[in-house]
């Protein structure tokens, strides 16, 4: 059996507005492999989201249990505290969103460079160099955020979820903000560090081409997955 | 790669005129509170001079007799007693007097002073132990006098100068009628002598007919005596008056610590700004990158390490403060002085604030400590926000 990394059973989120209660995660049960590439389609509101961050760690299950790696995220009704997770985020994850979130005062070398500087100082550490390399940014390390383009902002944020090495790569919308041409550009780029450095990626999207890049394609439908 | 403190300082760069303002909000409060420690200090160290140059600890006039020149020019000159030149003899006796010296205060009305005339006065002095006590006096021209009852005088800076005397010049004495001779001319020393017109007090004596007689005489206590204990000894002279310079110090203290508490108040005010600004400040900051902590902690950025990213903004806006403020109270020490002897009651004459660079760095110690406490809530603030909301919190705005 191939090694799971993510595994879920009745993972289940329940956001409480006013008197309403809604489910955006109802009972989900999920095995995610490592090296798979995983997309999540469906439609608006049907959970996408609240389950990527489930999974990712960045918010708290109400019910259900969760693995994550060798840990144990949440289990008999009790999830990790935000400062036992705050570690494994650092280490096991990579996000990106449609947003891109960069440091406006940094370079570009700096945004990419920024996790470390919330790491140990001994730990191994990648150059900024090679990463950019890789993902096309090689000329613009020096440059402000506000000096890029909408698709290269994005290639920053991926390098930046990348200089850590994460076992998983989580993308909520990576191409939302832009058009297709820059669309099909990170798409390809998610494909080959899939490929080529066998990172688990799961991908949220509209997009049914981007979707269709991955091994699996799960669809939701009200917080559950439709067979 | 920047650490911590470089991506703190680069923020602060980015909403570059609240920062500035910031700066000088505490740079402010930093020149007010170098200014009060600076005003601490020189008010005593310049009052404890100007006593000091009085060069006697006591003064001994005659009961009812005022005891300094400006209190008996208010006076039109009236009122002087004397006491017997013998005191100074039986004074002499007593173990706790190291120096003694005799004087004699007169005063006559000069018709040609001013439009309408007016008082001139005339201190007469022992040349051989009043220059001893007064060590601080120099002369311009010329020396003290030939002998102990020479016709000569020595004149202060300002009488020199307002009368336009020179050593060699003779000076009339109105009503007596009889000429002296200037043989000195002092320098300026910043006290109550550079408007006096000094003669031998035995001249004195002669000129105005008072034999044997004396005002006042300055007593120089040996260093290990209680001056106090001596001057309850002194009370009991009869038909003298004690005048304590420790007393008159005491007075003075008094009347000038009311007048401290008043910039004391000023300083918290000024320092409650400053801290009240620099709280605006951070939250302000934090605030608006809500979601970038939040992402900062999504890769791994502890509680601890969100809690210190705003303390260093917070350190470095204070720290910039307090240099530039320390700097500005060294460049403007003058300006301070004046200000404040605007405010006092009495000002001594040496400067008012002194600054050193133990006193520069205590305030900017205090500038800084206020400026971490002051940073404490903005940065818990940030450093409880949790990733999800931060992300959250973005959705609907695109
Ligand atoms: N913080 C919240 N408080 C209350 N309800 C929420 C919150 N976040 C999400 N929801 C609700 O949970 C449901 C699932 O939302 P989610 O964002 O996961 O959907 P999604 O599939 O990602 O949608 P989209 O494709 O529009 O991004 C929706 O009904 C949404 O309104
Ligand atoms: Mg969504």
């Amino acid at each position: 059996m191939d090694n799971m990394i993510i595994q879920s059973k009745d993972l289940s989120k329940i956001y409480l507005r006013g008197a309403e209660k809604i489910v955006a995660v109802d009972s989900v049960s999920i095995d995610i492999k490592e090296g798979e590439f995983v997309s999540f389609i469906g439609p608006s509101g049907s959970g996408k989201t609240s389950l990527l961050h489930l999974l990712g760690c960045l918010d708290n299950p109400d019910q259900g249990e969760l693995i994550v790696d060798v840990f144990s995220i949440m289990k008999d009704g009790k999830s990790l505290s935000e400062k036992k997770l705050t570690p494994i985020r650092r280490d096991l994850f990579g996000y990106i969103f449609q947003k891109f979130y960069l440091i406006p005062t940094l370079t570009v070398k700096e945004n990419i460079l920024l996790p470390y500087a919330f790491m140990p100082r001994n730990g191994e550490r990648q150059s900024a160099e090679a990463i950019a390399e890789k993902l096309g940014l090689a000329h613009r390390l020096t440059h402000l955020p506000k000096e890029l383009s909408g698709g290269e902002m994005q290639r920053v944020a991926i390098a930046r979820a990348l200089i850590n090495k994460p076992k998983i790569l989580l993308a909520d919308e990576p191409t939302g903000n832009l058009d297709s041409k820059r669309s099909d550009e990170i798409a390809g780029i998610l494909s080959d560090l899939n490929k080529e450095d066998q990172i688990t990626i799961i991908l949220v999207t509209h997009n049914p081409v981007l979707a269709a890049k991955a091994g699996r394609i799960i669809e939701l439908e009200d917080g559950r997955i439709r067979d | 790669m920047p650490g911590i403190s470089g991506i703190a300082y680069k923020n602060l760069r980015r909403k570059r005129l609240r920062s500035v303002l910031t700066v000088f909000g505490i740079a402010l409060s930093t020149w007010v509170l170098v200014s009060l420690f600076g005003f601490n200090k020189g008010y005593e160290a310049s009052l404890n001079k100007d006593i000091d140059n009085l060069g006697f600890q006591v003064l001994l006039t005659a009961k009812g007799c005022p005891y300094e020149a400006a209190t008996l020019m208010l006076q039109g000159g009236k009122g002087l007693r004397y006491m017997p030149e013998g005191i100074v003899d039986s004074l002499k006796t007593n173990p706790e007097v190291d120096e003694l010296t005799p004087m004699l205060m007169q005063t006559v009305f000069d018709v040609n002073k001013g439009e309408e005339g007016g008082v001139v006065g005339y201190l007469g002095i022992d040349p051989q132990t009043y220059p001893k006590m007064k060590t601080y006096l120099k002369f311009n021209q010329g020396n003290w006098f030939t002998q102990n009852d020479a016709m000569e005088a020595v004149m202060g800076y300002e009488a020199a100068e307002l009368e336009q005397r020179e050593v060699g010049d003779m000076i009339l004495i109105p009503e007596k009628e009889i000429e002296v001779k200037i043989v000195g001319v002092l320098k300026r020393s910043g006290t109550q002598d550079d408007g006096t017109i000094f003669l031998p007090y035995k001249t004195v004596q002669q000129i105005f007919g008072l034999p044997g007689q004396l005002t006042s005489v300055g007593i120089k206590v040996n260093k290990s005596v209680d001056i106090t204990a001596y001057e309850e000894e002194l009370y009991k002279i009869p038909d003298v008056q004690v005048v304590s310079m420790a007393q008159v110090k005491n007075t003075i203290s008094n009347l000038v610590s009311t007048a401290r508490v008043m910039v004391m108040s000023i300083a918290i005010i000024a320092i409650l700004i400053a801290m009240v600004g620099v709280i605006n400040t951070i939250l302000m900051s934090v605030l608006e990158r809500y979601q970038e902590i939040g992402i900062m902690k999504s890769m791994g950025a502890t509680t601890a390490h969100i809690f210190r990213l705003i303390w260093f903004e917070t350190i470095m806006l204070c720290f910039a403060g307090g240099v530039i403020g320390s700097a500005m109270s060294a460049v403007l020490g003058k300006v301070t002085d004046s200000v404040i002897r605007y405010i006092l009651p009495y000002a001594p004459t040496g400067s008012l604030v002194r600054i050193d660079l133990a006193l520069v760095v205590r305030a900017i110690g205090i500038i800084v400590a206020i400026g971490l406490f002051s940073g404490i809530y903005p940065a818990l603030r940030a450093a409880r926000i949790r990733p999800i909301e931060a992300i959250r919190s973005a959705d609907g705005e695109f």
